[in-house]
Protein backbone atom coordinates (compact mmCIF):
# COMPACT_ATOMS: atom_id res chain seq x y z
CA UNK A 1 0.00 0.00 0.00
CA UNK A 2 2.79 2.37 0.91
CA UNK A 3 4.38 1.90 -2.50
CA UNK A 4 1.20 2.92 -4.25
CA UNK A 5 1.12 6.04 -2.10
CA UNK A 6 4.49 7.08 -3.46
CA UNK A 7 3.27 6.99 -7.04
CA UNK A 8 2.77 10.68 -7.54
CA UNK A 9 -0.30 11.73 -9.48
CA UNK A 10 1.39 15.01 -10.38
CA UNK A 11 3.82 13.11 -12.59
CA UNK A 12 1.23 10.88 -14.19
CA UNK A 13 1.54 12.27 -17.68
CA UNK A 14 4.13 11.89 -20.41
CA UNK A 15 4.83 15.63 -20.71
CA UNK A 16 5.14 16.19 -16.95
CA UNK A 17 7.37 13.16 -16.63
CA UNK A 18 9.47 14.59 -19.45
CA UNK A 19 9.72 18.05 -17.92
CA UNK A 20 10.89 16.62 -14.61
CA UNK A 21 13.38 14.23 -16.27
CA UNK A 22 14.98 17.07 -18.17
CA UNK A 23 15.11 19.34 -15.14
CA UNK A 24 16.65 16.63 -12.96
CA UNK A 25 19.81 16.62 -15.06
CA UNK A 26 19.85 20.25 -16.21
CA UNK A 27 20.17 23.21 -13.91
CA UNK A 28 17.85 25.23 -16.06
CA UNK A 29 16.11 24.70 -19.40
CA UNK A 30 14.24 27.24 -21.46
CA UNK A 31 10.75 26.87 -22.84
CA UNK A 32 11.76 26.48 -26.47
CA UNK A 33 14.26 23.76 -25.72
CA UNK A 34 11.80 21.82 -23.57
CA UNK A 35 9.24 22.07 -26.31
CA UNK A 36 11.63 20.59 -28.86
CA UNK A 37 12.84 17.85 -26.54
CA UNK A 38 9.37 16.73 -25.61
CA UNK A 39 7.71 17.31 -28.93
CA UNK A 40 4.93 19.27 -27.27
CA UNK A 41 2.91 22.24 -28.45
CA UNK A 42 3.17 25.64 -26.74
CA UNK A 43 -0.16 25.36 -24.98
CA UNK A 44 0.35 21.77 -23.98
CA UNK A 45 3.74 22.40 -22.42
CA UNK A 46 2.59 25.60 -20.73
CA UNK A 47 -0.36 23.94 -19.03
CA UNK A 48 1.66 20.99 -17.77
CA UNK A 49 4.43 23.28 -16.56
CA UNK A 50 1.80 25.33 -14.78
CA UNK A 51 0.55 22.23 -12.98
CA UNK A 52 4.04 21.37 -11.76
CA UNK A 53 4.60 24.96 -10.77
CA UNK A 54 1.45 24.91 -8.66
CA UNK A 55 2.89 21.99 -6.70
CA UNK A 56 6.11 24.05 -6.36
CA UNK A 57 8.02 21.21 -8.01
CA UNK A 58 9.45 23.63 -10.53
CA UNK A 59 10.04 27.37 -10.66
CA UNK A 60 9.76 29.71 -13.61
CA UNK A 61 12.25 32.44 -14.37
CA UNK A 62 11.31 35.09 -16.84
CA UNK A 63 14.05 37.23 -18.27
CA UNK A 64 15.06 39.02 -21.44
CA UNK A 65 17.70 37.93 -23.91
CA UNK A 66 18.27 41.16 -25.77
CA UNK A 67 14.72 42.27 -26.39
CA UNK A 68 13.23 38.80 -26.56
CA UNK A 69 11.43 37.51 -23.50
CA UNK A 70 12.76 34.19 -22.32
CA UNK A 71 11.06 31.72 -20.02
CA UNK A 72 13.13 29.08 -18.32
CA UNK A 73 12.36 26.42 -15.77
CA UNK A 74 14.29 24.70 -13.03
CA UNK A 75 13.35 22.00 -10.54
CA UNK A 76 13.04 22.86 -6.86
CA UNK A 77 14.53 20.71 -4.14
CA UNK A 78 11.03 19.60 -3.25
CA UNK A 79 10.38 18.64 -6.87
CA UNK A 80 13.59 16.65 -7.13
CA UNK A 81 12.86 14.73 -3.94
CA UNK A 82 9.31 14.01 -5.03
CA UNK A 83 10.47 12.85 -8.46
CA UNK A 84 13.12 10.56 -6.96
CA UNK A 85 10.46 9.00 -4.74
CA UNK A 86 8.24 8.57 -7.78
CA UNK A 87 10.97 6.78 -9.72
CA UNK A 88 11.78 4.54 -6.75
CA UNK A 89 8.11 3.65 -6.43
CA UNK A 90 7.91 2.80 -10.13
CA UNK A 91 10.96 0.59 -9.88
CA UNK A 92 9.64 -1.18 -6.79
CA UNK A 93 6.33 -1.83 -8.48
CA UNK A 94 8.12 -3.32 -11.46
CA UNK A 95 10.36 -5.39 -9.21
CA UNK A 96 7.36 -6.87 -7.42
CA UNK A 97 5.61 -8.04 -10.56
CA UNK B 1 -1.16 -3.93 -18.14
CA UNK B 2 -0.24 -1.40 -15.47
CA UNK B 3 3.35 -2.55 -15.28
CA UNK B 4 3.75 -2.02 -19.01
CA UNK B 5 2.90 1.63 -18.48
CA UNK B 6 5.38 1.95 -15.63
CA UNK B 7 8.06 0.30 -17.71
CA UNK B 8 7.39 2.82 -20.47
CA UNK B 9 7.58 5.62 -17.91
CA UNK B 10 10.98 4.51 -16.66
CA UNK B 11 12.26 4.12 -20.21
CA UNK B 12 11.09 7.57 -21.22
CA UNK B 13 12.60 9.15 -18.08
CA UNK B 14 15.97 7.62 -18.97
CA UNK B 15 15.76 8.69 -22.61
CA UNK B 16 14.80 12.23 -21.68
CA UNK B 17 17.59 12.55 -19.12
CA UNK B 18 20.15 11.39 -21.67
CA UNK B 19 18.78 13.30 -24.61
CA UNK B 20 18.63 16.58 -22.71
CA UNK B 21 22.10 16.40 -21.20
CA UNK B 22 24.21 14.45 -23.67
CA UNK B 23 25.01 15.05 -27.31
CA UNK B 24 24.72 11.59 -28.80
CA UNK B 25 25.37 12.18 -32.49
CA UNK B 26 29.18 12.05 -32.42
CA UNK B 27 30.08 9.89 -35.39
CA UNK B 28 32.30 6.83 -34.94
CA UNK B 29 33.18 6.84 -38.61
CA UNK B 30 34.73 10.28 -38.24
CA UNK B 31 36.92 8.83 -35.46
CA UNK B 32 38.24 6.20 -37.87
CA UNK B 33 38.95 8.79 -40.55
CA UNK B 34 40.60 11.16 -38.05
CA UNK B 35 42.87 8.29 -37.00
CA UNK B 36 43.81 7.60 -40.63
CA UNK B 37 44.58 11.29 -41.23
CA UNK B 38 46.75 11.30 -38.11
CA UNK B 39 48.71 8.28 -39.33
CA UNK B 40 49.24 9.87 -42.75
CA UNK B 41 50.33 13.07 -41.00
CA UNK B 42 52.74 11.16 -38.77
CA UNK B 43 54.29 9.46 -41.82
CA UNK B 44 54.66 12.81 -43.58
CA UNK B 45 56.27 14.32 -40.48
CA UNK B 46 58.63 11.35 -40.26
CA UNK B 47 59.73 11.87 -43.86
CA UNK B 48 60.16 15.64 -43.37
CA UNK B 49 62.14 15.21 -40.18
CA UNK B 50 64.41 12.47 -41.53
CA UNK B 51 67.07 11.80 -38.95
CA UNK B 52 67.34 15.34 -37.67
CA UNK B 53 66.04 16.11 -34.22
CA UNK B 54 63.89 19.12 -33.51
CA UNK B 55 66.33 21.58 -32.00
CA UNK B 56 65.78 22.60 -28.44
CA UNK B 57 66.17 26.21 -27.51
CA UNK B 58 68.41 25.57 -24.59
CA UNK B 59 67.76 25.86 -20.94
CA UNK B 60 67.01 29.55 -20.99
CA UNK B 61 63.51 30.94 -20.87
CA UNK B 62 62.39 32.26 -24.26
CA UNK B 63 59.60 34.77 -24.75
CA UNK B 64 56.89 33.73 -27.21
CA UNK B 65 58.16 36.07 -29.94
CA UNK B 66 61.60 34.43 -29.88
CA UNK B 67 59.95 31.05 -29.92
CA UNK B 68 58.13 31.90 -33.13
CA UNK B 69 61.37 33.17 -34.72
CA UNK B 70 63.26 30.00 -33.86
CA UNK B 71 60.40 27.91 -35.14
CA UNK B 72 60.13 29.72 -38.47
CA UNK B 73 63.92 29.63 -38.81
CA UNK B 74 64.01 25.87 -38.37
CA UNK B 75 64.37 24.05 -41.73
CA UNK B 76 61.35 21.79 -41.15
CA UNK B 77 59.37 24.14 -38.93
CA UNK B 78 56.93 25.46 -41.50
CA UNK B 79 56.48 22.09 -43.18
CA UNK B 80 55.66 20.44 -39.87
CA UNK B 81 53.24 23.21 -38.97
CA UNK B 82 51.55 22.79 -42.33
CA UNK B 83 51.19 19.03 -41.84
CA UNK B 84 49.74 19.50 -38.38
CA UNK B 85 47.34 22.16 -39.55
CA UNK B 86 46.15 20.09 -42.53
CA UNK B 87 45.53 17.01 -40.39
CA UNK B 88 43.63 19.05 -37.82
CA UNK B 89 41.44 20.78 -40.44
CA UNK B 90 40.72 17.53 -42.30
CA UNK B 91 39.73 15.80 -39.04
CA UNK B 92 37.49 18.64 -37.89
CA UNK B 93 35.77 19.09 -41.26
CA UNK B 94 35.15 15.33 -41.61
CA UNK B 95 33.90 15.21 -38.03
CA UNK B 96 31.44 18.06 -38.53
CA UNK B 97 30.08 16.66 -41.80
CA UNK B 98 29.60 13.12 -40.49
CA UNK B 99 28.21 14.26 -37.15
CA UNK B 100 25.74 16.49 -38.91
CA UNK B 101 24.64 13.54 -41.03
CA UNK B 102 24.20 11.31 -38.00
CA UNK B 103 22.32 14.04 -36.11
CA UNK B 104 19.95 14.41 -39.03
CA UNK B 105 19.26 10.68 -39.06
CA UNK B 106 18.58 10.66 -35.32
CA UNK B 107 16.49 13.81 -35.48
CA UNK B 108 18.88 15.66 -33.19
CA UNK B 109 20.01 19.22 -33.74
CA UNK B 110 23.74 19.71 -34.15
CA UNK B 111 23.94 23.09 -32.47
CA UNK B 112 21.92 23.00 -29.28
CA UNK B 113 22.75 23.40 -25.62
CA UNK B 114 23.97 19.81 -25.33
CA UNK B 115 26.53 20.16 -28.12
CA UNK B 116 27.63 23.57 -26.85
CA UNK B 117 28.15 22.15 -23.39
CA UNK B 118 30.12 19.26 -24.89
CA UNK B 119 32.47 21.55 -26.80
CA UNK B 120 32.91 23.85 -23.81
CA UNK B 121 33.86 21.00 -21.50
CA UNK B 122 36.16 19.46 -24.08
CA UNK B 123 37.89 22.75 -24.83
CA UNK B 124 38.87 23.72 -21.30
CA UNK B 125 41.40 20.93 -20.63
CA UNK B 126 42.50 20.99 -24.28
CA UNK B 127 43.29 24.72 -24.32
CA UNK B 128 45.02 24.43 -20.95
CA UNK B 129 47.20 21.70 -22.45
CA UNK B 130 47.92 23.82 -25.53
CA UNK B 131 49.01 26.75 -23.41
CA UNK B 132 51.12 24.47 -21.24
CA UNK B 133 52.88 23.10 -24.34
CA UNK B 134 53.85 26.63 -25.35
CA UNK B 135 55.30 27.09 -21.86
CA UNK B 136 57.28 23.86 -22.21
CA UNK B 137 58.71 25.13 -25.50
CA UNK B 138 59.62 28.40 -23.81
CA UNK B 139 61.81 26.47 -21.40
CA UNK B 140 63.19 24.32 -24.19
CA UNK B 141 61.56 21.15 -22.90
CA UNK B 142 60.57 20.04 -26.38
CA UNK B 143 60.67 16.35 -25.52
CA UNK B 144 57.77 16.74 -23.13
CA UNK B 145 55.46 18.33 -25.70
CA UNK B 146 54.23 15.08 -27.26
CA UNK B 147 53.46 13.43 -23.89
CA UNK B 148 51.71 16.60 -22.72
CA UNK B 149 49.46 16.79 -25.78
CA UNK B 150 48.46 13.14 -25.29
CA UNK B 151 47.79 13.58 -21.57
CA UNK B 152 45.71 16.73 -21.92
CA UNK B 153 43.83 15.38 -24.93
CA UNK B 154 42.99 12.32 -22.86
CA UNK B 155 41.82 14.49 -19.95
CA UNK B 156 39.70 16.55 -22.34
CA UNK B 157 38.02 13.36 -23.59
CA UNK B 158 37.40 12.13 -20.05
CA UNK B 159 35.84 15.47 -19.15
CA UNK B 160 33.73 15.46 -22.32
CA UNK B 161 32.52 11.90 -21.71
CA UNK B 162 29.93 13.16 -19.25
CA UNK B 163 28.23 15.08 -22.03
CA UNK B 164 28.24 12.59 -24.89
CA UNK B 165 28.55 8.83 -25.43
CA UNK B 166 30.15 7.63 -22.20
CA UNK B 167 32.46 5.26 -24.10
CA UNK B 168 34.69 8.14 -25.11
CA UNK B 169 36.10 8.00 -21.58
CA UNK B 170 38.05 4.85 -22.43
CA UNK B 171 39.75 6.54 -25.38
CA UNK B 172 40.66 9.32 -22.95
CA UNK B 173 42.10 6.96 -20.34
CA UNK B 174 44.11 5.15 -23.01
CA UNK B 175 45.58 8.44 -24.22
CA UNK B 176 46.48 9.59 -20.70
CA UNK B 177 48.24 6.28 -20.04
CA UNK B 178 50.37 6.29 -23.19
CA UNK B 179 51.03 9.99 -22.59
CA UNK B 180 52.51 9.13 -19.21
CA UNK B 181 54.40 6.13 -20.60
CA UNK B 182 55.87 8.25 -23.39
CA UNK B 183 57.50 10.59 -20.86
CA UNK B 184 59.93 7.74 -20.26
CA UNK B 185 60.82 7.49 -23.94
CA UNK B 186 61.70 11.04 -24.88
CA UNK B 187 62.61 11.33 -28.55
CA UNK B 188 60.01 8.82 -29.66
CA UNK B 189 57.15 11.31 -29.40
CA UNK B 190 56.09 10.85 -33.01
CA UNK B 191 55.54 7.12 -32.53
CA UNK B 192 53.42 7.69 -29.45
CA UNK B 193 51.49 10.37 -31.29
CA UNK B 194 50.80 7.96 -34.13
CA UNK B 195 49.64 5.39 -31.60
CA UNK B 196 47.43 7.75 -29.56
CA UNK B 197 45.96 9.98 -32.23
CA UNK B 198 46.13 7.42 -35.05
CA UNK B 199 45.75 3.81 -33.98
CA UNK B 200 43.60 4.44 -30.88
CA UNK B 201 41.16 6.59 -32.86
CA UNK B 202 40.79 3.93 -35.52
CA UNK B 203 40.14 1.22 -32.92
CA UNK B 204 37.76 3.41 -30.93
CA UNK B 205 35.93 4.63 -34.05
CA UNK B 206 35.45 1.07 -35.32
CA UNK B 207 34.01 -0.06 -31.99
CA UNK B 208 31.64 2.93 -31.85
CA UNK B 209 30.61 2.45 -35.46
CA UNK B 210 29.75 -1.19 -34.86
CA UNK B 211 27.95 -0.44 -31.62
CA UNK B 212 25.84 2.55 -32.60
CA UNK B 213 25.82 3.29 -36.31
CA UNK B 214 25.82 0.13 -38.34
CA UNK B 215 22.16 -0.52 -37.73
CA UNK B 216 21.09 3.09 -37.98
Amino acid sequence: MSIINNINKAFDHRIRLGIMSVLMVNEKTDFKELKELLGATDGNLASHAKALEKETYIVVQKSFIGRKPNTSYSATRKGKTAFKKHIEALEKLLGNN
Amino acid sequence: MESKKYLDDIASIKTMMNKSSRFMSISGLSGILAGIYALIGACAAYIVLGDQQLSTIGREYAPVSRLINIYVGHPSGTKLALIGFTVLCAAIITGVILTRKKAKKQGERIWDSSSKRLIYNFAIPLCTGGAFCVILLQYGLIGLVAPTTLIFYGLALINASKFTLGDIKFLGIANVIIGLVSTQFIGYGLYFWALGFGVFHIIYGSIMYNKYERNL
